[in-house]
């Protein structure tokens, strides 16, 4: 069952916006999260969802594995959804029994609100696709360098980072196994309310705990033993290199928020197809 | 006992010896009067390229005194020399220079990768050193090869074997270019094939690099072809000698709890009928004793 959760991971394919810096996806990630709020027509969504799925195939991540990313908030936007349906209090009454009440605006607010919040998870979910972790904090390190005149952490920030993205699947697969020898000693999780099921996991949850905590110690080991913080002038492996393919990248990117901004304040694209039906 | 201290220093000095206790003692703190006891006076010198085997049952002090090795704990009384210089540094930058030298591989392979692509994993030790980076690429291209891991560079370590991931682990600290290698159980959580290939790899930074190798482990099969076994029980060193004298003495062996390998379980059953068999450590050196006995 955790097996599913995608978010988050590298999925290698060596592509072109794999080769992108991680810098520039960061921006653009960030960019995008920003038109998208901005954003309030379906038309901006289409475009937003035609730009991702454009994303994804140029990475070549099958469609399949990009719509998993969204699995994990589906509980959230069904809930949302139905809250927004329920209780949006507008005009163009669809339909009322007692206390609720059904509008057409509420349920095109909901809708809009699903998508946005589909479309919120699936943008950056390209970017974890398409990055390693390590390239992504070596990208949000030297995207926080500034900081470092303020002796702000940056370093450590970007390991700390590092850490735990690389520690996720190992906490899986501790989980999965505790989970397993609970179940062998009679433990069951798949039955009762929500409160009986909740509580059946803190035998799950109290030796994952202990299991971190040791790790982390062990690990605090390891990196004392590498040498970790011996010297301010650390060097580096990778470097990070602004490329021609970059430079596009900015430009394709910057084309798409353009039209977004359009849309949303000259063209109206939603006004102008709903003028047509009528 | 300073005196008697630097006596033995003048007495190895024939051979570049790496590394010395001196009356060592550490305490593990309960409370702010009790402790625990883990290392007794402990007085020991290593040599440049030997390979040392260090065993013992649970909590006689064999893990204390590999993390005594490099500075990463400190000795409660007495002291511990990394070529001449004291672990005790009145300066931050010295321990790390006695941390690139005494390079150290623990138990889980799992805990000790901080990377999650295996070159950048082996990077980040030289990177810590401040290594230029062409040297750097060097480095992890050797420290790959050295260890048969080549192909895998850019590959993530959480599919791999766990003898894998282990000789990943013995590359990223081969890539700081240490004179010395701890083993702190490092083939204790391995299958026995995975603990093969380790071994073959330790054996081989041993002769082909000239690295001194101080192995810890449970299991006595992996003294044969040591120069040197020491023994420690509750905090005490009990025997520092070949392992051929070690599997001599079978009954001191179970004493200290440990587990000697078949041929001296023989020698031990030979023995009580009165046949004297020569010392010897691999099987094939036994099975031609043996036959010769005939």
């Amino acid at each position: 069952m955790l097996r599913d959760v995608t978010f988050g991971q590298y999925y290698p394919t060596n592509s072109p916006i794999h080769r992108l810096d991680s810098r520039a996806k960061l921006i653009f990630a960030v960019l995008y999260i920003t038109v998208l709020f901005m954003t309030y027509s379906f038309a901006g969504y289409a475009a937003c969802a035609l730009f991702v799925v454009m994303l994804a195939v140029i990475s070549k991540i099958p469609i399949k594995t990009l719509l998993k990313s969204v699995k994990t908030v589906m509980f959230l936007v069904i809930f949302v959804s139905v809250i927004n349906i329920l209780f949006y209090n507008g005009n163009n009454l669809l339909w009322g029994w007692w206390k609720i009440q059904i509008y057409a605006d509420g349920l095109i607010f909901a809708s809009k609100m699903a998508l946005r919040l589909i479309l919120l998870v699936l943008g950056p979910a390209i970017l974890t696709f398409t990055t390693t972790p390590m390239e992504l904090t070596d990208g949000i390190e030297s995207l926080m360098s500034p900081l470092k005149v303020l002796k702000f952490p940056v370093h450590d920030v970007a390991i700390i980072m590092s850490i735990a993205l690389r520690m996720i699947p190992a906490l899986m697969e501790e989980t999965d196994k505790i989970v397993m020898a609970q179940k062998a000693r009679g433990a069951d999780f798949d039955s009762g309310n929500v409160f009986r099921r909740a509580k059946a996991l803190i035998p799950v949850l109290i030796p994952l705990f202990v299991g971190a905590f040791r790790r982390a110690d062990e690990l605090a080991l390891a990196l004392d033993a590498r040498c970790y913080n011996a010297t301010p002038n650390r060097t580096r492996y990778k470097i990070l290199r602004f490329k021609w393919a970059d430079f596009i990248a900015t430009l394709v990117f910057l084309a798409f928020a353009t039209v977004l901004l359009l849309d949303k304040y000259l063209i109206g694209m939603d006004n102008l197809i709903w003028g047509l039906f009528q | 006992m300073q005196s008697v201290g630097n006596n033995i220093a003048v007495c190895y000095n024939k051979k570049m010896q790496i590394i010395e206790l001196r009356n060592v003692s550490y305490e593990y703190p309960i409370d702010s009067e009790n402790g625990i006891m883990a290392l007794d006076n402990v007085s020991l010198s290593i040599e440049e390229g030997q390979f040392v085997v260090l065993c013992g049952a649970n909590g006689s002090g064999k893990s204390t005194l590999a993390k005594l090795l490099n500075g990463l704990i400190l000795p409660t009384k007495g002291s511990v020399f990394v070529y001449g210089a004291n672990t005790v540094t009145q300066d931050d930058s010295d321990i790390y220079k006695i941390r690139s030298k005494v390079g150290m591989v623990f138990q889980n392979p799992d805990n000790q990768m901080i990377a999650s692509i295996i070159e950048d994993d082996i990077a980040f030790g030289p990177e810590n050193l401040g290594v230029p980076r062409e040297e750097i690429i060097k480095r992890v291209e050797w420290a790959l090869s050295v260890v048969g891991m080549s192909a895998m560079r850019k590959h993530t370590p959480f599919k791999l074997s766990g003898g894998q991931k282990q000789r990943i682990a013995i590359a990223a600290v081969l890539a700081m270019r240490p004179s010395v290698l701890v083993f702190d159980e490092s083939t204790a959580m391995l299958d026995p094939k995975g603990r093969a290939e380790v071994m073959q790899v330790i054996h081989s930074l041993n002769k082909e690099q000239n690295i001194t190798v101080i192995h810890i482990t449970h299991h006595m099969e992996e003294c044969i072809g040591a120069d040197r076994v020491i023994v420690m029980k509750e905090g005490r060193l009990v025997f520092d000698d070949k392992p051929e004298v070690l599997f001599r003495q079978y009954d001191f062996a179970k004493d200290c709890k440990l587990e000697l390998p078949v041929i001296a379980y023989i020698t031990h059953l030979l023995g009580q009928r009165g046949i004297v068999m020569p010392e010897v450590q691999t099987e094939e050196e036994f099975a031609e004793a043996l036959c010769r006995l005939l």
